[in-house]
């Protein structure tokens, strides 16, 4: 158990908490009724991917889970893999795509793990479709903090506990293992339509004439350009490319050989200041440019899907003073909250390069989980921007004002006030997570700023 | 918890009615829903401060009771939880000549300038480490420098703060909370009313504006206006004999 300075993914609000990395379900336990004693809460931490304060706990434990990592069975008739918790999705994938299987859901990066996934409830390309990370979550093992381990499926008599849980933060037990659908595959490749939509409406135009046609969809956003080209984007949409279509030189090593290592590391120190509106505008016109109007091709796994795991570290780029990442969600009839969202974004000269667009299929049962039918999107912005604070304080009341919400993983600055509002079901949540740790022992820096619990 | 942004939902203020800790309250980012308490030993004083967007609790303490700290700060976190901020801004000026005819008014001076604000401090480091978070902000002075013939007693007092500050806040590396050392020059307040003003004069908006800066940055120590830090530099390498004939 040693004492560390923690922070999540953008690298802000650094706080101290006694860590611990057990290996096994019984090491787990027993950190869990070492960390009680502190009198600060425990929290169970994954990769840490999280951009803001939900795997950090102040003053008191983290249980950091990436060392419980073993891949247990496959069910090659129903699709099925049980895996520790702390499984990495890049795990994961390596080992179940030759054997021609794709996780059913993957978010942005593959450095997470299961838990993590399942703590957030993570979403992908393909959630107009196939819904989120813990909609193929068939059961998991939850650690309460009595010691009792309890295994959770989605209907039935753990129902509550187990959609609790799915995007519960880490707040209601520490899953230790789960079972988790897998989607059949017969290549690594990726079937790629690439457009480039003009600007914000012509996209979203395009993404609601013809989402359903794709398994994946998502849109880059120029986060900068303003006027009649203002949220001009590449809007990326394909499948899993079927073994018998694929070109031949993408035959040769095998359609199923999957290779992921990133080949790059951010360099090691970075100027403070390094993404401003000039730099950033370059890269979004160079992006933008390099970008095909029309164009059907084919793409590997991790290109498609994680294009920045290829840059170990990245999130070092921001310098010292870190990143915020701001993402929300809005119903579908709010067209007009969004691009107000990215006029304001725009106009405050915004340096996001990673501005993203999605449309979102129907929400799940998760009281806390964040995907609601409508739309989404994502900027990562330098928290050195002066303004900043003031500028999402009123993005926040914008969003909610048309019934949206802010994504609490990646959360890092949110209006405490406004999280009720933001999620309605939050007092159904508090309830049957009260009932899991009835003495309050599960806690974080996230739950702490928002008074989560 | 303070938020990626240097928003912060909770501040205790040892000194309430000091014009420095209030400009700096106005100046920081207090999340909607922030709780503030103001430590003194005026309590209507103290009652009659308002802090826009937030709410506000009084908590009785004198800085001349050295056994006062350690209760005011468990009352504080009884009251506010977490302790994000703590702005140790109490402080008399005191008389020099008094001071000098009357040890027991140099000896209030050391009090509540020193030993008031280091028996609170203390307590207060310590529920920052078991916190893992939190800033301490002190203010110390400009004549906390160098002894000087026209307010040695006030310089003293600030002089031992500074070096407390400096120690406590090596202390504090590895445990999440920090401390920020501020070291204003001359300050337009009723503090200094009617007093000459020296060279470099601000007025506390501007101390508030650097601190709240400091503590969203993460700044050790803030000099206000910043060209005092070099001239601190340049003072304190002064002979002793060009030093003393320096006007003030």
């Amino acid at each position: 158990m040693t004492a560390e300075l923690l922070t999540g993914w953008g690298r802000t609000a650094a706080t101290v908490a006694e860590v611990t990395r057990p290996t096994t379900p019984d090491e787990v336990v027993a950190a869990l009724r070492s960390g009680r004693s502190r009198g600060r809460g425990v929290l169970p931490r994954g990769m840490a991917r999280s951009y803001g304060d939900a795997a950090l706990n102040a003053g008191g434990a983290v249980i950091e889970l990436t060392g419980l990592n073993k891949i247990h069975t496959i069910d090659a008739d129903a699709g099925l893999v049980t895996v520790d918790a702390g499984v990495s999705l890049d795990q994961l994938i390596k080992h179940v795509v030759p054997l021609g299987w794709f996780v059913a859901v993957s978010p942005g990066t593959r450095y997470v793990t299961v838990g993590g996934a399942i703590a957030s409830d993570i979403h992908g390309k393909n959630h107009h479709v196939e819904g989120t990370f813990c909609q193929h979550v068939r059961s998991m093992d939850l650690l309460l903090p009595s010691g009792e381990i309890r295994t959770l499926t989605p209907d039935g008599e753990g129902a509550e506990a187990f959609w609790a849980t799915a995007g519960g933060m880490g707040l209601t037990g520490i899953v230790l293992r789960a079972t988790l659908d897998l989607l059949p595959i017969t290549s690594a490749y990726m079937r790629v339509d690439t457009e480039r939509p003009a600007n914000l409406d012509d996209c979203m135009q395009r993404m609601t004439e013809r989402d359903d046609e794709y398994r994946y969809s998502v849109a880059w956003v120029d986060s900068l350009t303003r006027g009649a080209a203002m949220g001009r984007s590449v809007l990326q949409r394909g499948d899993h490319a079927s073994a018998d279509e694929l070109p031949a030189r993408k035959l040769k090593r095998g359609p199923l050989k999957y290779v992921a290592e990133p080949k790059l590391s951010a360099p090691p120190w970075v100027p403070d200041g390094l993404l401003r509106p000039i730099t950033v505008r370059a890269f979004n016109e160079l992006w933008f440019r390099k970008a095909p109007k029309q164009h059907t091709g084919y793409e590997s796994i991790p290109f498609f899907f994680h294009p920045l795991d290829g840059v170990l570290q990245w999130n070092t780029i921001y310098g010292r003073p870190g990143f915020i990442q701001y993402q929300f969600a809005v119903p579908l009839a709010a067209q007009e909250t969004v691009r107000a969202a990215l006029d304001r974004l725009s106009g405050a000269k915004c340096p996001s390069f990673l501005t993203v667009l999605k449309r979102f299929g129907p929400a799940n049962d998760g009281p806390l989980s964040f995907p609601q039918p409508g739309w989404t999107l994502t900027v990562d912005i330098p928290a050195s921007l002066d303004g900043l604070g003031a500028l999402l304080d009123g993005l926040d009341e914008l969003v909610v004002g048309a019934g949206g919400r802010v994504y609490l993983s990646k959360d890092s600055r949110l209006r405490p006030d406004l999280l009720a509002a933001m999620y309605p079901r939050l007092s159904e949540w508090r309830k049957v997570r009260s009932s899991l740790d009835p003495e309050g022992l599960l806690q974080s820096d996230l739950a702490r700023r928002l008074a989560l619990l | 918890m303070n938020d990626a942004l240097g928003g912060v939902q909770s501040v205790l203020v040892l000194g309430g009615t000091s014009e420095l800790a209030l400009a700096t309250l106005h100046a920081m980012d207090l999340r909607p829903g922030a709780r503030v308490a103001l430590a003194g030993r005026n309590p209507a004083a103290l009652s009659a401060v308002t802090v826009p967007g937030a709410d506000v609790v009084v908590l009785p303490w004198d800085a001349s009771d050295s056994a006062a700290g350690s209760t005011l700060i468990e009352k504080a976190v009884a009251e506010l939880g977490d302790l994000d901020v703590v702005l140790a801004a109490a402080g008399v000026l005191g008389d020099q000549d008094r001071a000098e005819s009357d040890p027991a008014h140099a000896a209030e001076i050391l009090q509540v300038n020193l030993v008031g604000l280091a028996t609170a401090l203390l307590p207060a480091a310590t529920q920052l480490k078991k916190q893992g978070h939190g800033v301490l902000v002190v203010f110390s002075s400009v004549a906390g420098l160098r002894g000087r013939r026209s307010n040695f007693v006030y310089g003293a007092s600030k002089a031992g703060l500074d070096a407390l500050s400096e120690g406590l806040q090596a202390s504090l590396v590895g445990s999440g909370a920090r401390l920020v050392l501020v070291r204003p020059g001359f300050v337009r307040t009723k503090m200094t009313a009617g007093l000459e003003e020296a060279p470099f004069t601000t007025t506390p908006d501007v101390v508030g504006a650097a601190v709240a800066k400091a503590i969203r940055r993460g700044s050790a120590v803030v000099h206000v206006p910043r060209v005092l830090g070099p001239v601190f530099v340049a003072m304190r390498a002064l002979p002793r004999g060009v030093f003393r004939r320096l006007p003030g």
